[in-house]
């Protein structure tokens, strides 16, 4: 009982109505539906009319990945979220259409995730993720895509990557609408570091697993990969080291976030100390007492952390990965 | 798997006047009805139970059964857990402590009213969704959205992946099935490799699994070829709403919309 518990609270991420306040609900569908809004244009440029089948079978494809599953620890039990594998196989846009779908049929058709909650479900799990999967996902794989484990090792790290970057805006959003931030980002992140390990190994294996039997599907992803990364498929024995080092690198992670955010928590002291928690706590007038716009402001600086972080992995990642290049390119000269 | 597939498909087709009633009215008194328990401020029981009055008439009176809706609805309830974590949020008359580590945490009466409506909140929505899915055919459900100006795209990729959805399914079950039929333990031992290996072979499957679900979509797409497909979606051009119907959802609407002016107010 506990463990499926567990098991929900973790994965799904599926937030229901009644926990994220109006104003939050809100800003959260103008963003999500200014991303699919693009998505849309940007896919049906591209292959119009067979886009429309092969994104709705997709759809389809991912909701049912989802259902396979492998025991973990305990009665847990590891499986998909999905967005990093779609944006890598079907490209960033397609990626974005068919998780937007994914998450509008769980909620309409099966009550996971709320209807007003479902603009900032689906820009979690399903833009974020996309943007991070592909974003991450293709200058790394430019860079170590050629050597025989880039694939593997490029494929979890971004899968990982785009679970906690949906656990990271689950959390913000939760936190704006009132629930105790030192509570809800070390939870939350803690729990993901190891779903997102599940996450990274499954995309791992499927990606290799697409890549050496169906070239041609992915010609884009291929392409990156080169014959050398290609002549094998990651085996067990390679998912192996990479679990292990994940799980280094992960409980390295989760040890360090209580510090991070832990007592008295940064964002809370700052906006202690800016005077909002207690302008939030009495708000001068009454008509939404719990939503106040104090309240936003010192939420306000939550999101600005986040994406200020988010924005430095980026920009690290990207550096990095541009200098291996230029050093590779040298090299081959 | 925590997510149920019996999609509740099987109340579709009772008949009542709930189920009569056009999806795009049901639908829009859907948002409306979470959207007035979203503005209802905390520790409002009374506007509460009448929210839940008014919608567990209406479910008795949609022949679905009220113990049905009442008991799907705890799907949402693991994340009740995030919600304790409001008992701790509130300053007020302190109820216990907890220690943990260098963190005191103090729940306070506050912090109860907000956790308890927080969970009723939720609760709630879930069972009025649950309603409009279980009277509501899915195709009206996705006709409707198309109604109310989701654009045309999305809408037929909705109805794709509503059309294909249960084939995949079947299809990942299959897998798994057939997993386990290899999967031999004997008591008392260790099955199969490590997690890395079991990794591996969900991955393989979940890949597996995707070039079935492209192929699919190829031999679709040519069948829908063959059947004078050229990119355009059409369908039967809905009529507009009734005076009836729009009167239903005007005084829907208004009586969710004064039910929370009162609890906000007052």
């Amino acid at each position: 009982m506990m463990s499926a518990f567990l098991e929900q609270i973790a994965v799904g991420l599926h937030i229901p109505d009644g926990f994220l306040s109006v104003p939050v609900s809100i800003a959260w569908w103008v963003l999500t539906i200014a991303s699919v809004a693009i998505a849309v244009r940007r896919t049906s440029g591209a292959l119009h009319e067979r886009q429309i089948p092969l994104m709705g079978v997709m759809a389809a494809f991912i909701f049912a990945a989802q259902m396979l599953n492998f025991p973990v620890l305990g009665g847990t039990s590891g499986h998909l979220l999905g967005g990093a594998l779609a944006a890598l196989l079907l490209g960033p846009w397609a990626g974005i259409l068919v998780m937007t779908v994914v998450l509008a049929l769980q909620a309409l058709l099966f009550q996971d995730g709320g209807l007003l909650a479902m603009g900032a479900n689906i820009f979690n799990m399903g833009v974020a993720t996309a943007l991070v999967g592909y974003g991450m996902g293709m200058p790394l794989l430019r860079v170590f895509g050629g050597r025989p484990w880039g694939l593997a090792l490029v494929g979890f790290v971004v899968a990982w990557a785009s679970v906690m970057a949906a656990a990271v805006l689950t959390s913000i959003q939760l936190v704006l609408s009132g629930v105790p931030a030192a509570i809800v980002f070390p939870l939350m992140l803690f729990v993901h570091t190891f779903i997102g390990i599940g996450e990274g190994l499954i995309t791992l294996a499927a990606l290799s697993f697409v890549i050496t039997t169906r070239p041609d599907i992915v010609s884009s992803l291929a392409a990156v990969v080169g014959p050398e990364g290609l002549q094998r498929r990651v085996g067990g024995g390679t998912i192996g080291t990479v679990t292990l080092v994940g799980m280094a690198f992960a409980i390295g992670a989760a040890l360090i976030s209580p510090f991070a955010s832990g007592d008295p928590d940064g964002l809370e002291r700052v906006a202690e100390d800016q005077g909002f928690l207690e302008r939030a706590q009495d708000a001068p007038f009454n008509i939404l007492p719990d939503y106040t716009i104090p309240g936003i402001d010192g939420g306000l600086s939550t999101i600005l952390a986040g994406v200020i972080g988010l924005l430095i992995v980026f920009a690290l990642i990207y550096g990095i990965s541009q200098m291996l290049r230029a050093r590779a390119e040298a090299a081959e000269r | 798997m925590t997510l149920s597939t019996d999609a509740l498909d099987r109340f579709v087709d009772r008949s009542s006047p709930i189920h009569a009633l056009d999806a795009r009215v049901k639908f829009l008194l859907t948002i409306g009805f979470v959207l007035a328990l979203a503005f209802m401020p905390f520790g409002e029981w009374a506007a509460m139970a009448i929210m839940a009055a008014l919608l567990w008439g209406i479910v008795a009176w949609s022949q679905v059964g009220l113990l049905t809706i009442i008991k799907r609805a705890f799907v949402a309830l693991p994340f009740a857990l995030v919600a304790v974590s409001l008992l701790f949020s509130r300053p007020g008359e302190p109820l216990f402590s907890l220690a943990l580590g260098p963190l005191t945490l103090t729940a306070t009466t506050a912090g109860l009213v907000a956790f308890i409506s927080v969970v009723l909140k939720s609760w709630l929505s879930v069972q009025a969704a649950l309603t409009l899915v279980a009277t509501t055919h899915f195709i009206d459900l996705i006709q409707a959205l198309r109604a109310l100006r989701l654009p045309a795209v999305l809408v037929a990729l909705l109805a794709f992946a509503y059309r294909y959805l249960f084939v995949l399914i079947e299809e990942a079950q299959r897998m798994l099935r057939a997993r386990a039929v290899r999967s031999a333990v004997l008591p008392g031992q260790r099955s199969g490799g490590g997690i890395g290996w079991r990794a591996a072979v969900v991955g393989q499957m979940v890949g597996t699994l995707f070039l079935r679900s492209y192929e699919r979509s190829e031999r679709i797409y040519v069948a829908m070829l063959s059947r004078g497909y050229t990119g355009e979606f059409r369908t039967i051009v809905r009529r507009s709403l009734t005076a009836g119907e729009e009167g239903i959802l005007a005084i829907g609407l208004a009586l969710l919309a004064s039910i929370t002016f009162l609890a906000v107010m007052f």
